[in-house]
């Protein structure tokens, strides 16, 4: 019975009028969500968490650095499920919201390296580094805009779907690699600090805004996605039926007089 | 699930096993290229030719950092707890260096000293308030303000 609801609202969602309307709707409240968990978890991170013992107020950055690196990575698994259906099924909505990822996994992964760059001038003595770590992280933002560009060279977007997904999939290689270069190498980067088993090595007076700031790139993330795909969707079916009446109560608003 | 579904998804293990499989080859290959830094173990135990650039990691050794008075010139031992190497270096060193930190020195092996040309301070993965750093160190506990990764170890 689960099982069968799940499956139809999955085959309802693979419709592009359908899902449009879905994003429509859900879109706001993610971003929504984003903000409200942002903001409260950015007053927590500035004026409630401690200092660090040894990097004093740099050390706030992490509740910037470390939730969009994790998001930068799990936007990639996220996009490759995608890009998985997209190649077996062929569901054209599933083609669409990988192509929408990568841009926004780009995005998290470019803040990532920076945040860590601005850190590590003051705490390391250098911007950059070519260690294991910040190389795999760079190889990822290398792989999100080698997607976006071999989507964006074929004239028939269904293809350069198709095409950058096979991509997709490739690059998923890199993902452990970048998670355990600070256990298999020696870097200038540190250890793992939050540990989802096991002890982390943070101080508990520290987690709070860490979380709130993480769940903030969840909801980013969903309400990115949502809305671009469905720009994806709506631009690429411009001329169809259904482009127009979802679009109609907007179009009615223009034409009115002002 | 279709025959041609079928096809298509032994199509995509296929890829993700092959990429798999070559990158795991290249990573154990290049295992010692990919090392940011050797430990003095590595130099103890391993003739290293002179001219040789290489990174040194270990931890600032209590009680060897010698400061000159009149210019930037410092003096200090990289320990990883079995062997010890000392650095010789000319500028201003990071924020985060003083004894027991972890640093990794960049420069030549030269008549058995280090001649480094840079010094990066490495962080550990601990975070913690002050006033908890002071508490464990009231305690007498040995993880506060020391590096707490055995990277540094004989096997790094």
């Amino acid at each position: 019975m689960i099982w069968s609801t799940l499956k139809l609202w999955f085959h309802k969602l693979g419709s592009p009028p359908i899902f449009s309307v879905f994003a429509r709707r859900v879109a706001p409240w993610l971003w929504a969500a984003f903000f409200a968990c942002t903001l409260y978890g950015v007053y927590l991170a500035l004026y409630v968490a401690p200092p660090d013992y040894q990097q004093s107020d740099s050390a706030r950055i992490l509740y910037i650095h470390v939730p969009a690196a994790w998001q930068a990575m799990l936007a990639y698994v996220i996009m490759a499920v995608l890009a998985a259906i997209a190649l077996i099924w062929r569901i054209r909505t599933a083609e669409i919201m990988a192509m929408a990822a990568a841009p926004i996994g780009a995005a998290l992964t470019l803040i990532c390296l920076v945040t860590g760059s601005l850190w590590g001038k003051p705490m390391w003595g250098t911007w950059w580094e070519w260690d294991a770590r910040l190389t795999s992280m760079l190889v990822l933002l290398f792989i999100y805009v080698g997607i976006m560009a071999l989507y964006a060279a074929y004239d028939d977007p269904r293809k350069g779907a198709r095409v950058a997904s096979v991509l997709v999939i490739a690059g998923l290689v890199n993902l452990p690699i970048i998670h355990f270069s600070v256990e298999w190498w020696t870097t200038l980067h540190q250890g793992q600090t939050i540990r989802i088993f096991g002890e982390s090595k943070m101080d508990p007076s520290m987690i709070p805004p860490l979380i709130w700031t993480t769940l903030g790139t969840k909801f980013l993330f969903g309400a990115a996605l949502l809305d671009r795909a469905r720009n994806l969707l709506l631009a690429q079916d411009q001329h169809k039926a259904w482009v127009r009446r979802e679009l109609a109560p907007a179009l009615d608003d223009r034409k009115q007089p002002a | 699930m279709t025959r041609t579904r079928k096809r298509r998804m032994m199509i995509v293990l296929l890829i993700l096993t092959g990429m798999s499989v070559a990158t795991a080859v290249a990573i154990t290959a290049m295992q010692s290229n990919v090392m940011f830094f050797v430990s003095p173990t590595n130099v103890a135990e391993q003739e290293l030719a002179p001219d040789r650039k290489f990174r040194l990691g270990g931890l600032v050794a209590d009680g060897t950092v010698v400061q000159s008075g009149d210019s930037l010139d410092v003096q200090f031992d990289v320990t990883d707890g079995n062997h010890n190497v000392t650095v010789v270096y000319t500028g201003i060193l990071p924020d985060l260096f003083r004894e027991g930190q972890g640093v990794i020195a960049h420069g030549y092996l030269r008549n058995g000293r280090f001649e480094a040309y840079e010094v990066l301070a490495r962080h550990d993965e601990t975070y913690m308030p002050p006033e908890v750093q002071r508490a464990l160190e009231e305690a007498g506990h040995p993880a506060a303000g020391g590096e707490s990764k055995p990277a540094y170890g004989a096997d790094a």
